[in-house]
């Protein structure tokens, strides 16, 4: 089972901008899926899938799910507190299990770096890496990416990521997808957040959030977990939202209309203000609804499926 | 015991100048002659060395044998014997076994077992401190008395300045080397490979260069207050190069190895999480490589040690994160170093034999590491042409987790003499039964 993208989706830095497209141009036709009345279409019938989240998720476990099942895919979740590896089971040995029960994805979210890659290369079953780690997050990546080109062409946007860039899979797969697609990238962020040599990447690096914001046509705020103040990358949180927060007083100083992203969930006063996230400039859902269409287009392209096809594939009851 | 004429080889003996073409025969244990046209006593095992280098044979200041504790990894009787495959006849082997090996018991323990086994000769190294804590020197005297050549704390540093200090102190009574693994493990820490743009974009946590240096800087600070002797473990910065050429300027006891994998790949062997990559010190950039390099051709870094590290399949074939750090090394080191450093020009023939054998030798003031009449008849004799590709299934070692799978390399082991008796000739195989490591 290997189309336009190959077997699994591990990452955006190996895609190419072409690939990134036609998931993208693929999303779009399955937009229209999630506003009907019956939210349903047939393309995924009798494949069978699991999703397998080692680590806690909401947005993204049910997002996925809801691709799936709005294409008619069969579905079994795994959350890490109920499975076998509770037991001491290894990784592998859980990928052999799955094999074995002869399934056709896996979705997998998992607190190690290479995860999915491992997973990947020691089953014939399709991969979708759901979050390795600190290593990407490529459906994440591509919702972002969407909704960025909902509202203007993605070349030449200029985008800045905000926080902690250093535990991010987030930002490494918006990092690779904005510079596949023509964007300028730039991180900010306390230097005790940003990892070393980030810039070789190609993106540029503001110690300030003013200058960030004075800079960027669009901010995309990551979460701080609140638990980098214990392991002391950063003092407090008070003085990371007086010093880093994207809030509405420095965002009325900025030369022109920003959009305002967060993959969630965010931790407001923090990273955030309130008044941002539900504020004009806020994408913040629009990213939440995309992320089920691009969802549905990944499973889609890795299930064989294809891309000029997507549009009839939404069955003959499309209008 | 049969005498061992062995014919015509290039006989190679830095330590005492010596680079000629001749017979050397060993007898009762100890090199009896060297020279051309040597007669054969009767009954002598002849081995013809046309077109071969007889060297001392090599001395590895630094392994993990595992025994006692992960016997299912490896043990004393396989890392030896894997250790004579690789053309070392002596093995120094590291304390932080299970239990720890910190005091006289543990040491006689492996002096035994090496015994009995009877391939390369093993030397324990016994813990800084009980129990490797970092807290109580351990008995350095005991240690000595029963066979230990030196003391370190490896798989970690010596935990404290404080206690770095007295045992370097102490340890000038016996005059025994203090080995440190520099890292700095506030630095360090949950880290999996070298801090780098590798690691950025491969989302594993980096451990800094500057881990090693603070604590390199340290030691050396140390070794001018006390007059010690510090060894460092497998050197892998360009920075504790630099310190370490600084301070024996000054002419402080500190000396230094390296292993062949720091001086052979960089971080870039760890792109798609290949765990047999993964090792403490973690592998650096292009410009740590060139300086380790440098520095064993200068003399700075005194010797090539493997920290051979056997792991269990199973432990690496894991999540990288949760893979065991090391790699093994005893069957590699020779090919490597002939392949990396003496064939692009970094060090002569004469200086990878200094490097593999006199040095460590006299690192730990051990016999051996060199060939003179009277001397043990520890040899290493091997063709430094032959080409050959690294096969883990035909390791000795118990343990297959090797970065090198399927590399072409030049120069392979003909035979290793331990005391005069031939404990491995090439083609020799692993007997089938009995390995669990894969």
């Amino acid at each position: 089972m290997s189309g336009a993208l190959g077997k699994d989706l591990l990452g955006l830095e190996h895609l190419s901008g072409d690939q990134i497209r036609l998931i993208l141009d693929t999303a779009e036709p399955f937009k229209e899926v999630s506003e009907r009345a019956i939210k349903k279409v047939p393309a995924l019938r009798g494949k069978t899938i699991v999703n397998l989240f080692f680590e806690a998720s909401t947005r993204t476990r049910i997002s996925f799910e809801f691709a799936e099942k709005r294409l008619s895919a069969d579905t079994v979740n795994v959350a890490a507190s109920g499975s076998s590896v509770v037991k001491g089971e290894t990784l592998v040995d859980t990928a052999r299990n799955l094999e074995a029960m002869r399934i056709d994805m896996v979705v997998m979210r998992h607190g190690s770096s290479g995860a999915a890659k491992f997973l990947a290369d020691r089953i014939v079953s399709s991969v979708i890496n759901a979050g390795d780690g600190k290593h990407e997050h490529p459906t994440q990546g591509l919702l972002d990416l969407l909704t960025i080109r909902d509202h203007r062409p993605i070349a030449g946007t200029k985008v800045c990521i905000v926080g902690d860039v250093l535990h991010s899979r987030v930002a490494r797969s918006n990092i690779w997808g904005l510079l596949k697609l023509g964007a300028e990238v730039a991180v900010c962020g306390p230097a005790s957040l940003l990892p070393l040599g980030i810039e070789a990447l190609g993106v540029q690096v503001f110690r300030r959030v003013e200058e960030a914001i004075a800079w960027a046509d669009v901010i995309n705020v990551l979460r701080l977990q609140l638990e980098r103040m214990q392991t002391g990358y950063i003092p407090s949180v008070r003085e990371y939202y007086r010093v880093f927060g994207v809030t509405m007083e420095r965002l009325e100083r900025a030369p022109r209309d920003l959009l305002i992203m967060h993959p969630g969930p965010m931790n407001r006063g923090v990273e955030i203000d309130s008044r941002v996230a539900d504020g004009p400039h806020s994408v913040i859902l629009n990213q939440v609804t995309n992320g089920v269409a691009v969802r549905m287009a990944v499973l889609y392209l890795l299930a064989g499926g294809k891309p000029e096809l997507a549009e009839a594939a939404k069955g003959a009851s499309d209008r | 015991m049969k005498p061992i004429l062995l014919r015509g080889a290039r006989v190679l003996d830095p330590a005492n100048g010596r680079d000629e073409v001749a017979d050397l025969l060993l007898e009762g244990g100890l090199v009896k002659g060297i020279g051309r046209a040597l007669g054969t006593p009767d009954g002598a095992t002849v081995l013809e060395g046309k077109g071969l280098v007889a060297a001392p044979g090599f001395v590895d200041l630094h392994a993990h044998l595992r025994e006692p504790g992960r016997e299912d990894v490896e043990t004393i009787a396989t890392g030896a014997r894997a250790a004579a495959a690789g053309g070392f006849s002596a093995v120094c082997a590291m304390p932080n076994t299970d239990p720890v090996t910190d005091n006289q018991a543990a040491v006689g323990f492996i002096v035994r077992q090496a015994g009995l086994a009877g391939f390369a000769r093993v030397y324990p190294i016994g813990a800084v401190s009980v129990g490797q804590k970092g807290e109580q020197l351990a008995e350095f005297g005991e240690l000595v008395a029963a066979g230990a050549v030196a003391v370190s704390d490896d798989g970690r540093p010596v935990a404290t300045a404080h206690l770095m200090r007295t045992a370097l102190e102490y340890a000038r009574t016996f005059d025994i080397p203090v080995i440190d693994h520099c890292e700095d493990v506030t630095l360090s820490h949950g880290g999996a490979m070298h801090e780098g743009v590798t690691s950025t974009r491969l989302g594993l946590k980096g451990i800094p260069r500057s881990s090693e240096d603070v604590i390199v800087a340290r030691d050396i600070a140390l070794a001018a207050l006390t007059g010690g002797h510090v060894h460092f473990a497998h050197v892998s910065t360009a920075g504790a190069v630099a310190l370490i050429r600084e301070a024996k300027t000054r002419g402080l006891r500190v000396t230094a190895e390296v292993t062949p994998h720091h001086f052979t790949l960089t971080d870039a062997a760890c792109e798609g999480y290949d765990t047999n990559a993964k090792m403490n010190p973690p592998l650096r950039e292009a410009g740590d490589l060139a300086a380790l390099r440098g520095a064993l051709a200068d003399g700075t870094i005194d010797c090539i040690a493997t920290d051979h590290a056997p792991h269990h399949y199973d432990a690496k074939e894991a999540e990288f994160d949760n893979a065991p750090f090391g790699v093994v090394g005893l069957e590699t080191a020779l090919g490597l170093a002939l392949t990396e450093l003496v064939e692009p020009g970094t060090l002569t023939l004469a200086q990878l034999v200094d490097r593999m054998a006199a040095r460590p030798a006299a690192i730990a003031h051990l016999p051996g590491g060199a060939l003179r009449p009277g001397g043990p008849a520890d040899v290493v004799v091997f063709d430094p042409g032959q080409e050959w590709t690294v096969d883990p299934s035909r390791f000795f070692s118990k343990s297959r987790n090797t970065p090198f799978a399927g590399r072409r390399l030049r120069g392979a082991v003909r035979w290793t003499i331990v005391g005069g008796k031939v404990v491995h000739t090439a083609g020799d195989r692993p007997d089938a039964p009995d390995r669990s490591g894969r």
